[in-house]
């Protein structure tokens, strides 16, 4: 059964006297109980899409539904059965922990009580603060709070905007474990990142750019489509290696990936030993050119492309 | 009922843990009401006079020593150049000259006729005006008293004559703090509410708090009847600060029932509150919604027949203060602190600010909207 359903969804902006296109023909199905990621950058129209799945948004053309319910026309019975986390802490900052919780469960006609079994894993890791204002919490505490004020209804869709922007590295570990851990109960779940990285931990993806879905698939499935094969390459001067690789006749793409550049050939067979050569006669040194496994981020830079 | 409850409960405890609100809620009242009545004075007194005595004569000293043992005239400088008096009013020491000119005793005891002139600094206009009509009354007083001395008065007036004597009622004494302290009251409850409403919707956009309300299933209603009824309280308890101040302060105790201004003050109140939320659904952030309720504050108070009375106005701005709930409640404010006016006499006051109250919020539910 389709949880999320969007048919061809458009939204633009005014912006001055032009008008911006936030969402072109956007199309997209998520199953019940998946955890659905939407990748992109900043920009791409994740927030936009979100806005009008959650029915603060209208949009100009198309139709979506949620949980069976159409964004227009039932809004009343979806806002009781979802759960919206924006990307910006939008709880009250100068209540406690426990009244934001009680006050949004209230809100929903529940209580902390009645479902606390599906707030528990992440409420024990707050509850020590509960007499804490919620504007004195730390980034990550900020984060889980919200996750729990957006559960307290048992939502069976949840729509998370880049909840882990602006999170530490453990912290965002967590996160996504606890979100596995509310796929399990059977919450669908909709979470946008500019975090490439974190692709690989959805279900399935859709990789957005400027206003439209480049790609949907499962992770293994949209790096499976990488056909060309992929180089790490490094160097002890990585920014005169850049310059020299784009310039290369023989190279197809470079990109800049941690400590090495990602590069694909437009031959099919490549003497690294000469290759290696020839750059170290340009000046630079210690080269180590290896086959690498390509990424959610190679991928979506291959697609920028096209 | 148990939504509104919890709504109401959140917005007392954010009032309550912010200290700026309740320091302006207590602080606010006192500052303005026992500084403002006793500053915002009309009665103009400490005319500084600069007399050129040309003459010095007996007569002329006479003048001076009435003039200066009035309440209303401080005696700046006395000399007998004109030039030098004007410098006086040049370097803002005097604002009144009178001139005494030689001869001037010798005339009225000669001729039964004497010039005296007065100059005035019109800067001030009010200082100027009111101070040419005391001094023209302390000259005629003057002027009676020598006719005595000269001319031996028939027993009955040679010609018939009127004379009028008058008796203010409500206001025996012509107290002006009376008049003033009901309305700057008045004002208080009026900025509290507005400001304070004004600026709570617009707090949770700017915050982006709105955006997790809006998700839930919450009414429109409900969340603006949330905004409301704070305020409305605060608004009361204001009132009352004031009504204790006033009467601690100037004695002020009302001739009609505290029953009557509260009624009216409750319904009042709801149409200044509407106004504050119609404003903050119209703007984004807390600086556009202050400034636009205080330049509204502005033309509300200025035409609200709190300094100036309404019926002096032109046509026009008399029009507009029909439209102004503020000078509804000044009004209603001086009737029934002064003469007593019962529910009665203030029913269409009653009746009207009710309308605007009703139509004021109306609008604000409409226009706040929980999607875009």
């Amino acid at each position: 059964m389709e949880s999320i359903q969007v048919d061809h969804v458009d939204k633009s902006f005014q912006s001055g006297k032009s008008p911006v296109e936030a969402l072109k023909n956007i199309t997209f199905n998520v199953k019940q109980g998946e955890l659905f990621g939407l990748i992109g950058p900043d920009g791409a129209g994740k927030t936009t899409l979100f806005r009008i799945l959650t029915t603060l948004m209208l949009a100009d053309k198309g139709d979506a539904w949620v949980d069976g319910y159409h964004v227009v026309k039932d809004y009343e019975q979806i806002r009781k059965r979802v759960g919206y986390m924006p990307g910006r802490f939008s709880l009250y900052q100068d209540l406690t922990v426990e009244e934001n919780l009680s006050f949004f469960a209230t809100l929903f006609n529940t209580t902390l009580e009645e479902n606390y079994e599906l707030v528990k894993d992440i409420y024990v890791q707050i509850e020590p603060f509960k007499k804490r204002r919620a504007g004195a919490l730390s980034g990550g505490m900020k984060q889980k709070l919200a996750l729990s004020c957006a559960l307290i209804h048992r939502p069976s869709v949840l729509f998370l905007d880049e909840p882990t922007t602006g999170v530490d590295a453990v912290s965002r570990q967590e996160f996504w474990q606890l979100l596995r851990g509310l796929q399990k109960q059977g919450i669908t779940i909709l979470v946008s990142t500019p975090y490439m990285d974190e692709a690989s931990l959805c279900d399935r993806v859709a990789l957005m750019q400027n206003g439209s879905i480049m790609k949907i698939d499962s992770p293994g499935g949209i790096i499976s489509q990488f056909q060309k094969p992929l180089w790490a390459v490094q160097g002890d001067n990585m920014y005169q290696l850049m310059h020299d690789l784009r310039h290369d006749s023989r190279v197809d793409t470079c990109y800049p990936f941690g400590q090495y550049h990602h590069v694909t050939f437009n031959e099919s067979t490549i003497d690294i030993e000469s290759l290696k050569k020839e750059f170290q006669q340009k000046g630079v040194h210690s080269i180590t050119i290896d086959r690498t496994e390509p990424t959610i981020e190679d991928c979506f830079m291959e697609l920028m492309n096209q | 009922m148990r939504t509104l409850r919890i709504l109401l409960e959140k917005e007392f405890r954010q009032i309550f843990r912010n200290p700026a609100i309740l320091r302006l809620i207590f602080m606010m009242p006192s500052i303005q009401l026992i500084v403002l009545p006793l500053a915002a004075d009309y009665e103009v007194k400490n005319i500084k006079i600069a007399v050129v005595d040309q003459d010095h004569s007996s007569y002329s000293r006479q003048l001076v020593n009435k003039i200066s043992a009035s309440k209303y005239f401080d005696l700046a400088s006395y000399t007998s150049s004109y030039n030098e008096a004007l410098e006086e009013v040049e370097k803002d020491r005097a604002d009144v000259v009178l001139q005494i000119p030689a001869n001037f005793e010798k005339d009225i005891v000669r001729h039964d006729e004497s010039n005296l002139f007065m100059a005035l600094n019109a800067i001030n206009g009010v200082k100027a005006n009111l101070g040419g009509v005391y001094l023209r009354s302390i000259i005629n007083d003057f002027n009676n008293e020598i006719r005595l001395d000269w001319i031996q008065m028939p027993r009955f007036n040679p010609q018939p004559m009127i004379q009028v004597s008058s008796i203010n009622w409500f206001n025996p004494m012509l107290n002006y703090q009376y008049f003033m302290v009901p309305g700057i009251l008045v004002i208080l409850v009026t900025m509290v509410g507005s400001f304070l409403s004004a600026l709570n919707i617009v707090r949770e956009k700017e915050v982006g708090t709105i955006e997790q309300i809006n998700v839930t299933p919450i009414r429109k209603h409900q969340f603006i009847l949330g905004k409301l009824i704070p305020f409305w309280v605060l608004g009361i308890v204001v009132l009352t600060i004031g009504m204790i101040l006033a009467r601690l302060f100037y004695g002020i105790v009302p001739d009609g029932s505290l029953l009557t201004i509260y009624l009216f003050a409750v319904i009042y109140l709801l149409s200044v509150l509407g106004l504050g939320l119609l404003i903050s659904t119209y703007t984004e952030t807390q600086q556009q919604a202050m400034l636009i309720s205080f330049f509204m504050m502005m033309i509300f108070i200025l035409l609200g027949g709190l300094y100036t009375s309404i019926d002096s106005m032109p046509a026009w701005a008399q029009t507009f203060t029909k439209f102004n709930p503020v000078s509804y409640f000044i009004e209603v404010m001086r009737m029934v602190v002064l003469k007593g006016s019962t529910l009665y006499d203030i029913r269409y006051h009653l009746l009207i600010v009710a309308a605007f109250g009703v139509f004021l919020n109306t609008w604000a539910v409409i226009n706040y909207r929980k999607r875009t």
